[in-house]
């Protein structure tokens, strides 16, 4: 639920749809939530972006976030 | 643990009183089970978990209001974490309705443009997920669809627990994801120890060695542990758009009495999406029958092992509890990482 995963933005498209990285997986979310442009990096959480982060940050974290949340969850973490 | 050896001696030599600190963080909780972080503190530091699994701190009485939709005939849209909550007769997923996981509120709202049933939303989650509710729902969504509005706010729980007393906490670590969204302003009020802090094992240890610096010198504040990710106010863009939409209610949670103010209500403008006055349901205070201690663990004052059910009655495939049922409840955590005690 509170579950949230770094992800860089590779696409804008209209209506505050954007189309996300997660390295492994790519997908489209939505960006009401945050101002942002492509190459920047969000943390997804429930198929939104809800704050940008930094670069640095977004993939130091991402691997931890794996980690845990796939051990909580046994299976890709991105799904919820 | 060889990360953070430095943080824990650190620790050992300063901590010369018994302290117990919270966090709300179903994360943090996860991150701590799987590190075994508690194993290395010093015997009279005590780290619990508070409330801070959104599906664990919905009381029964609005599971039982998302059943009664199922039986009024309503195609359910929620997330996987609430299918197994017990309610008071079934759950969601044993109810036989047409009950949906989805993986966010748009993605409910899209099953609404598709069919001329009524699509309800069982709309849970703290200031992490109001937001993305609230930009959903200025979209216009169709008529047929509603939300059932279970959302929580953080800071008014914190400030029951401060005022009760029951759990002699001496400091928080504040929930992370929460505050990634709201920043740490609101706390500022609480007089008490408070930290934002990360993830990783030794983002909590250093959480926790300037919470034992801020009680030893007798001063409370919140420290920012984290400032990669968490700022002192947030993303203002997400707070605007959940107040537009929402405003606080009296509330009761699971474990607690009503907590003024710590619920959201849809606005005025925005009653037409209210599933509660559509469909005219009342939220009934459902007393328990079992023996499960989630009350007192989202409390603090108690954890999953000292509860008789815990991995033997209780387990994630037969849970009686909706801390053995979401991914962020204590008990589902610590009997994934086979925790029997602190
Ligand atoms: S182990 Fe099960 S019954 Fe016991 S407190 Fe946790 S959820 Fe409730």
């Amino acid at each position: 639920m509170c579950i949230a995963i770094p992800a860089e933005v590779i696409e804008i498209k209209e209506g505050n749809i954007g189309v996300v990285d997660f390295g492994d997986l790519k997908q489209e979310i939505r960006l009401d939530l945050v101002d942002v442009e492509v190459g920047e990096f969000v943390l997804i959480h429930v198929g939104f972006a809800i704050q940008k982060m930094s670069r640095e940050e977004g993939l130091e974290t991402r691997s931890l976030f794996r980690e845990v949340y796939s051990a909580m969850d046994q299976k890709p973490p991105v799904t919820l | 643990m060889v990360v953070g050896k430095e943080i824990t001696e650190k620790l050992h030599q300063m901590v010369d009183r018994d302290l117990t600190f919270m966090h709300i963080c179903g994360t943090h909780e996860a991150a701590i089970a799987r590190t075994g972080l508690r194993s290395v503190l010093p015997k009279r530091l005590k780290i619990v978990m508070g409330p801070g699994c959104p599906v664990c701190i919905t009381p029964q009485g609005e599971i039982d209001a998302a059943l009664e939709l199922v039986k009024m005939g309503c195609i359910i849209a929620t997330y996987g974490d609430l299918l197994r909550v017990p309610g008071s007769i079934g759950s969601l997923e044993s109810c036989g309705g047409d009950v949906r996981v989805v993986q966010g509120v748009h993605k409910a709202v899209e099953i609404a443009e598709r069919t001329d049933k009524e699509v309800v939303f069982i709309s849970v989650g703290f200031e992490t997920t109001a937001p993305t509710v609230a930009a959903s729902l200025l979209t216009n969504p169709p008529e047929n669809f509603s939300i059932l509005s279970c959302h929580r706010l953080v800071p008014p729980a914190m400030k029951w627990l401060l005022q009760q007393g029951e759990a002699a906490l001496h400091g928080f670590i504040l929930p992370g994801h929460v505050c990634t969204v709201m920043g740490y302003h609101e706390y500022e009020e609480f007089p008490v120890p408070q930290v934002v802090a990360g993830f990783e094992a030794e983002d909590i240890l250093l959480g926790l060695l300037m919470l034992v610096e801020q009680v030893k010198e007798g001063t409370h504040r919140v420290d920012n542990a984290y400032p990669r990710a968490v700022t002192h106010d947030g993303n203002r863009k997400a707070q605007d758009l959940m107040y537009r939409v929402f405003e606080p209610s009296d509330v009761e949670w699971r474990g607690f009495p009503v907590i003024p103010q710590s619920g959201l209500r849809l606005r005025q403008q925005f009653v037409q999406y209210d599933a509660q006055k559509k469909f005219k349901l009342q939220f009934k205070h459902i007393s328990k029958d079992t023996a499960c201690i989630c009350d007192r663990v989202l409390r603090g004052i108690a954890e999953p092992a000292d509860c008789k059910l815990y991995g033997k009655v209780c387990t994630p495939r037969t849970p009686v509890g909706p801390c053995m049922v979401s991914h962020e409840g204590a008990c589902k955590i610590w009997h994934l990482y086979n925790i029997r005690h602190s």
